[in-house]
């Protein structure tokens, strides 16, 4: 079952608050991954692989640089769920 | 210009606590940090040695979710060790430019290294994380230390086995000597308790099978000893100029005055049984202390209780000190700790500094029947090292013929 894109970015904030320790609260939809959450490349990747355990959808390395802010990832992982 | 070199800090987490305070009160007290492990690993590989020396406290207690997540246990030993120091030594002011690290490992980040390797077989190439190879680089955990104090006159890592600590000290001492830097971060870290470097170290039998008895296990100079114990941590001592020292009105713990490395080059494994070059060893660190075999009080020897280093070592002491050796209070302090590889250095170099600075040489624990052989005044309770300006030296030797020595002296 699909969750909704409020669920995604529920989820999202805790994988980047595990990998970084961000709080959930701050990871919001109009953030920047590198400019507003400091968020480096090496982080990045391990919190696309983690994404793409916990909702269970493919992230294609080509895609990741389009995923600028946490709404263009919450989008992307909420329509390629099944 | 020689530069007069000062220890101002130290830190460690150990078998035997985590932090150096409660590791030398251990250690004076006489206890084992050595215990059978627990982890499922154990049985499921049917290992032949069920026990280690592992940290007392867990390194990732004391560090953030985040930085324990980057950081291969070794360098997390290591960064909690030069934090405890750091701050012993007052937290310094010092210009990054005059601030360098030399801090050993022997092994480097065997457990992400391994891990990682399982989870290519098991997952694949993408779920292999991305911080792998700078958290399984020898380097780490030098870097770790260099990137939280911002040292920029160089961070480098000495990697020869069981002498890497010493060496690294000895590398930290000649650069405050020459005037290159006015303080180092210097120490050695290991964190190798995992299944593979426990079988393999039984494959050569260099390991004590003594597991029905492991705090009794590690025995140096003993009878009975029948191989290392593996332990885990870091040590970290933070080593100065003295005019920086003074300069600062910082506390000064002893002072570092020689220092010397030389190499066996007789057999990968086995030390020269002659000790040629562990003396040759012993003799430049007191040459470039400009001190005599007469002035040495104390030696923490590096007495891992395996049947022959422990004898060749004593080959090579009583090359270079004769019949004063019997003057002389050694402790082998592997006896209580286990033996942290690239870690030992660094950890038996603050014994020797704390023995010098309390006048206590500290005891070795187990020494039940004294192989007759070895003709060693052996501290076995602590012990008053009387007089002033006293000398100690700190042993290691390591696989691929590694000698490694620094001289220090008491500081009234």
């Amino acid at each position: 079952m699909a969750l909704s894109a409020a669920e995604v970015l529920s989820g999202l904030a805790e994988i980047v608050n595990d990998e970084t320790g961000i709080a959930t609260d701050a990871v919001q939809l109009d953030k920047s991954f590198t400019d507003d959450l400091d968020i480096d490349s090496i982080s990045m990747m391990t919190i696309v692989v983690n994404a793409e355990d916990k909702f269970d959808v493919k992230i294609p390395d080509d895609e990741v640089k389009n995923l600028l802010t946490v709404g263009d990832a919450v989008n992307y992982i909420t329509k390629a769920q099944g | 210009m020689v530069h007069k070199v000062v220890v101002t800090g130290i830190g460690a987490t150990t078998p035997l606590g985590g932090d150096s305070k409660s590791t030398w009160k251990a250690l004076l007290a006489g206890e084992s940090g050595v215990t059978t492990l627990s982890q499922d690993w154990v049985a499921k590989y049917e290992l032949p040695v069920t026990f280690a020396g592992q940290a007392k406290v867990s390194a990732k207690e004391m560090l953030t979710p985040q930085e324990a997540k980057r950081l291969d246990p070794s360098s997390q030993f290591a960064l909690v060790s030069a934090r405890e120091a750091w701050l012993d030594a007052g937290s310094p002011e010092v210009a990054p430019e005059r601030l360098a690290v030399e801090y050993a490992t022997g092994i480097g980040g065997i457990w992400t290294l391994l891990d990682a390797y399982d989870t290519l077989k098991e997952r694949g190439p993408r779920r292999v994380l991305p911080m792998t190879v700078p958290m399984l680089m020898a380097n780490g955990p030098a870097a770790a230390i260099g990137m939280e104090l911002h040292a920029r006159a160089g961070v480098r890592t000495a990697v020869s086995a069981c002498a890497s600590g010493t060496e690294a000290i000895a590398n930290a001492f000649n650069r405050i000597r020459n005037g290159e830097v006015d303080i180092v971060v210097a120490g050695g870290a290991e964190a190798a308790i995992h299944p593979l470097p426990i079988a393999a170290f039984a494959a050569m039998h260099a390991l004590s099978k003594r597991n029905d008895d492991p705090a009794g296990a590690s025995r140096p100079y003993d009878t009975g000893r029948d191989g290392f114990v593996m332990g885990e941590g870091a040590g970290t001592l933070i080593l100065e100029s003295e005019e920086h020292a003074k300069a600062r009105g910082a506390k000064i713990y002893a002072e570092v005055v020689g220092a010397a490395v030389t190499s066996d080059a007789h057999h990968i494994t086995a030390p020269d049984p002659e000790g040629t070059a562990a003396a040759r060893a012993m003799l430049g660190a007191l040459e470039q202390a400009s001190s005599s075999i007469d002035d040495v009080a104390h030696i923490n020897a590096h007495a891992t209780s395996t049947p022959v280093g422990d004898i060749a070592e004593y080959q090579a002491l009583k090359r270079v000190f004769g019949e004063k050796l019997s003057g002389i209070a050694v402790s082998a302090t592997k006896a209580s700790t286990g033996h942290l590889l690239g870690g030992a250095g660094a950890i038996e170099a603050i014994f020797t500094v704390l023995a010098l600075h309390e006048k206590t040489a500290p005891p070795t624990i187990n020494l039940e029947n004294q192989d007759p052989e070895i003709k060693l005044d052996v501290v076995v309770s602590p012990r008053k090292l009387e007089g002033s300006h006293i000398l100690a030296i700190t042993n290691s030797f390591g696989f691929g013929g590694h000698n490694a020595v620094v001289a220090f002296r008491s500081v009234e």
